[in-house]
């Protein structure tokens, strides 16, 4: 493995309220890799992010040494590879195969379901409520008798999922719908508490009241009723 | 102790052959176990619980569930023969872009090209191959998508290869003239034996699909 120079370059392009740029910085801390943070608006997107992201034209990007790389299941991973301390991932593959099933449930499913919480109204956001109780299921299963989904410490699963403990359930206070009230989630309200005692999770999430601020205004703006 | 591994699969499933395929390139011994989708076993039921899909990849008695997830577990439990990622990290970052954008848009508008009509099954096929563009855009002049050696990439999209036919015939239109390299790939692919086992032959596939929209409802 070549010698890491000083001027070894990391450079993050993100938006601040972003669940999936936020688990970037998170993994960053973590590992203790210093790194440039560059704001983007993507509704009036930089020539930087179309020439470094042309494929999807989203962020988060992790520019390394010049080299970008999206998606950011794909940057965790990345990260995971390329920084050895603290690892994120398990060592045992079938523990790896099992943290990033669970990821992808989260980003592909769990996500989408919420998204509709949001969306819809009447039936539909009842029933979108229900399809997202029944993914929530298998993570409260998942984390019986662990402090988190990594074990002792947190781990890939876990930082994904931050898109459960501080998106989903900070949207669900201001909709005034209980998504995941805490009589069929202990678990995963036990976990929430967990992370809020995590050092690098307290500095890397945005900061709540700025943040539902935030939703509150989308939400104004998408015509969406808030309570 | 020898190691027992499963496949539940299903012939047709572009998915279920991306397993086949990483499996037979490091010469592992499977129990190949045909599923009936449409009367799931109990042991599909037991060993995917979250989604009851195959591919399932049951490893001494373990299931992995997704199948470039079991590709990757698969080049991480047998390292010793033909390497499926490469071992640069900036290199692996990139394939696993690329299999995950084989993930999230091939399927998708493949299937308006037989399973719709009119105006939905036009925008499908024109999304389909602007998809396949980008793709041969990514494969450029090279041999394999990762270069000199056929790896993660290629496992990811050769199964949609064998539908190629079934998509033209239906859909009515030629893949071929609008992307020659992407065509010369999938024929370099299926000269591959791991390939070559694990893909069925295109007319089957085009024989199958009338059957397939029966059971979706699709006239």
């Amino acid at each position: 493995m070549a010698e890491r120079s000083d001027t070894e370059e990391v450079k993050l392009l993100g938006m601040w309220p972003s669940p999936f740029s936020r688990r970037i910085e998170i993994a960053l801390t973590l590992k203790g890799v210093p790194y440039e943070f560059s704001e983007q608006d993507i509704t009036n997107k930089s020539s930087l992010l179309l020439q470094l992201n042309p494929v999807y034209k989203m962020i988060p990007v992790l520019v390394h040494n010049g080299k970008p790389i999206s998606e950011s299941l794909v940057i965790l991973e990345y990260i995971d590879d390329t920084w050895r301390n603290n690892p994120i991932l398990p060592q045992d593959p079938c523990e790896r195969a099992t943290a990033r099933f669970w990821a992808k449930l989260i980003d592909q499913q769990i996500c989408v379901a919420a998204m509709k919480v949001v969306g819809k109204v009447g039936d539909e956001r009842d029933a979108a409520v229900e399809a997202t109780r029944d993914l929530l299921m298998f993570l409260e299963k998942e984390l019986a008798g662990k402090d988190f989904f990594g074990g002792e410490s947190l781990g890939f699963v876990d930082i994904v999922a931050t898109l459960v403990a501080f998106w989903l359930m900070r949207t669900e206070d201001l909709l005034g719908v209980k998504v995941v009230p805490v009589e069929l989630f202990p678990e995963i309200h036990r976990w929430v508490k967990n992370l809020l005692g995590n050092d690098v999770i307290k500095k890397c999430i945005p900061p709540e009241d700025e943040h539902l601020a935030y939703i509150r205004a989308r939400m104004d703006k998408l015509n969406i009723k808030s309570a | 102790m020898a190691d027992e591994v499963i496949l539940l699969d299903f012939w047709p499933s572009m998915f279920g052959m991306r397993t086949r395929i990483a499996l037979e390139e490091k010469n592992v011994k499977f129990d190949y176990r045909e599923q009936d989708l449409w009367n799931k076993s109990p042991i599909l039921l037991e060993m995917n619980p979250v989604h009851n899909k195959i591919p399932v990849l049951i490893h001494n008695g373990k299931p992995v569930c997704e199948s470039l997830i079991q590709v990757e577990y698969i080049d991480e439990v047998w390292p010793g023969i033909n390497p499926l990622l490469p071992s640069d990290p900036y290199q692996r970052a990139q394939a696993k872009f690329w299999g995950d954008y084989i993930d999230k848009k091939v399927y998708a508008s493949a299937r308006l090209t037989w399973g719709a009509k009119g105006e939905e099954q036009e925008a499908g096929k024109k999304e389909f191959i602007e998809i396949l563009k980008t793709l041969e855009s990514e494969l450029g002049d090279k041999i394999y998508f990762g270069g000199e050696t056929f790896g993660y990439v290629d496992i990811a999209l050769i199964g949609f290869y064998s539908w190629f036919g079934a998509y033209e015939k239906f859909g009515n239109f030629s893949i071929e003239a609008e992307c020659p390299k992407l065509i010369a790939w999938g024929k370099r692919c299926v000269e591959r034996e791991s390939v070559a086992k694990s893909l069925p032959d295109s007319e089957k596939i085009i024989k199958f699909v009338p059957e397939l929209k029966k059971h979706f409802g699709i006239e």
